[in-house]
């Protein structure tokens, strides 16, 4: 599968696992749907940047990095919206950059013919 | 004479003596590089491409043919390999005193144990010795067995390139006329501070059952029973083994890595005294060791569950950890919520 594609899916699945825990926040829990769609959309976002990134460079370190940075702009940009809840959006939000970043590096067809990054 | 002169500068006469001519060709002889049982090895210059290159040539002129035969087989089973990890010959010729030469690439660079002596990296020393694998792999394909695998036939070049030397030894793998292999057996022309078994080098008749030919401690049991018509792929399997083992030993007084218990059993498994305990090809030692960079488990070693346990945590330890993060971050966070 293609990284691009792979980075699409699973960003796009971590982040609907990641907003359905909002469901343990009673205090968001009557907006569970939109919290779920939005955080969806900023895990698909994450996952087609990491993808990007991973078809360009070759490193699990650095792919785990920018899904980092990448998770904690788009996290930092919907708690921005949100007017509060920073750490419970940014932090997690983060890491599932983190880690659509390492599937990414990880696994999918790169662009061209080269060993996977180890 | 050797009253007056050291035993060194006997040799060096003898040297000088036995230098080829050279005149009426397009190569300058430079220095002499390294001596056979049949052929020695010399550095020239290509005159016409302005480089330098190798150059092989027999002893002495063969008035039989047999001598000069072999070195030309040799070359042709050179030419006939072309691949990146096999030093190219570029030429082959006969000098006017009547002597066989062929010309090949003069590789600058050190021998593959020298090298990973100054890698710390298993990883790296193990994608090394994969690069000799796909060589010999591909001799194989082509049914040419090498029969003299060691280390100071591996070379490591100025550019990283890695180079399977010295087919003195090859063995051509399909079935002549007769039904029988066809075999090379040229004096090799080691370099001066290897071992080899001279009985081997030395040899210029075809090989029969019971001639020993190798380098003890790289060669497999049954070549060193002189079992010539029962020797495989595997035979070359047996030396790639042992060569591992040499690769993967960590360097004297160095603490940077022991040899992990699953390499041993692949290095175990590629030595095996028995044919059929053996891997059956190149490719699929190749495989394991694939496998083990990976973290995969290998045909190798059956490892328990506490092993599996801990190659599956190496293999996926930073998502591991950061689902461990995430997991904790959102407890604490529901924790604190609801207090």
């Amino acid at each position: 599968m293609n990284k691009i594609v792979l980075g699409l899916l699973v960003g796009a699945l971590l982040g609907a696992i990641d907003g359905g825990t909002a469901w343990f926040t009673p205090a968001v829990r009557p907006a569970i749907v939109g919290i779920i769609i939005g955080s969806t959309f900023k895990g698909l976002l994450a996952g087609v940047a990491a993808g990007i990134f991973a078809r360009k460079v070759n490193s699990v370190p650095l792919g785990i990095l920018f899904g980092l940075a990448v998770g904690f702009v788009l996290a930092f940009l919907v708690a921005r919206l949100q007017h509060g809840y920073y750490f419970e959006i940014i932090l997690p939000g983060s890491i599932v950059g983190g880690l659509v970043g390492w599937a990414t590096q990880r696994y999918g067809t790169p662009a061209d013919a080269t060993a996977p990054a180890r | 004479m050797s009253n007056f002169l050291n035993d060194k500068a006997v040799e060096r006469l003898r040297i000088a003596g036995a230098l080829p001519e050279f005149s009426g060709t397009r190569y300058m002889l430079q220095e002499f590089l390294a001596r056979g049982g049949m052929g020695t090895v010399y550095t020239a210059q290509d005159k016409t491409l302005n480089r330098r290159v190798a150059i092989k040539v027999l002893d002495s002129p063969d008035p039989h043919g047999a001598l000069e035969e072999r070195l030309l087989r040799e070359a042709r089973v050179l030419a006939k390999l072309e691949h990146p990890g096999i030093v190219p010959v570029h030429d082959a010729g006969t000098l006017p005193d009547g002597r066989v030469f062929y010309v090949m690439k003069f590789v600058e660079g050190s021998r593959v144990d020298q090298s990973v002596a100054g890698v710390s990296s298993l990883p790296e020393r193990l994608r090394l010795f994969l690069r000799i694998c796909e060589t010999v792999s591909f001799a194989h394909s082509r049914g040419i067995l090498h029969r003299d695998l060691k280390p100071a036939n591996v070379m490591v070049g100025a550019f990283g390139e890695v180079l399977v030397m010295d087919w003195g030894l090859a063995k051509i793998l399909q079935p002549g006329p007769a039904g029988h292999s066809e075999e090379i057996i040229v004096s090799t022309a080691p370099p001066p501070d290897t071992v080899t078994a001279d009985t081997a080098t030395q040899t210029s008749s075809p090989t029969q059952d019971g001639m020993v030919m190798g380098t003890p401690g790289f060669m497999s049991p049954e070549q060193a029973q002189g079992k010539s018509s029962s020797l495989d792929a595997r035979t070359d399997i047996f030396s790639l083994g042992k060569l591992l083992e040499v690769m993967v030993k960590p360097a004297k007084n160095s603490t940077a890595f022991r040899i992990p218990r699953v390499l041993r059993a692949i290095c175990e498994k590629a030595c095996a005294e028995s044919l059929t305990e053996r891997y059956g090809s190149v490719s699929a030692l190749a495989a394991d060791i694939s496998q083990y960079l990976d973290g995969m488990p290998v045909s190798a070693y059956r490892e328990n569950l506490w092993e599996r346990t801990q190659r599956f945590y190496v293999r996926y330890q930073a998502a591991i950890l950061l689902i461990t993060v995430y997991l904790l971050m959102r407890t604490l966070f529901v924790f604190f919520d609801r207090h």
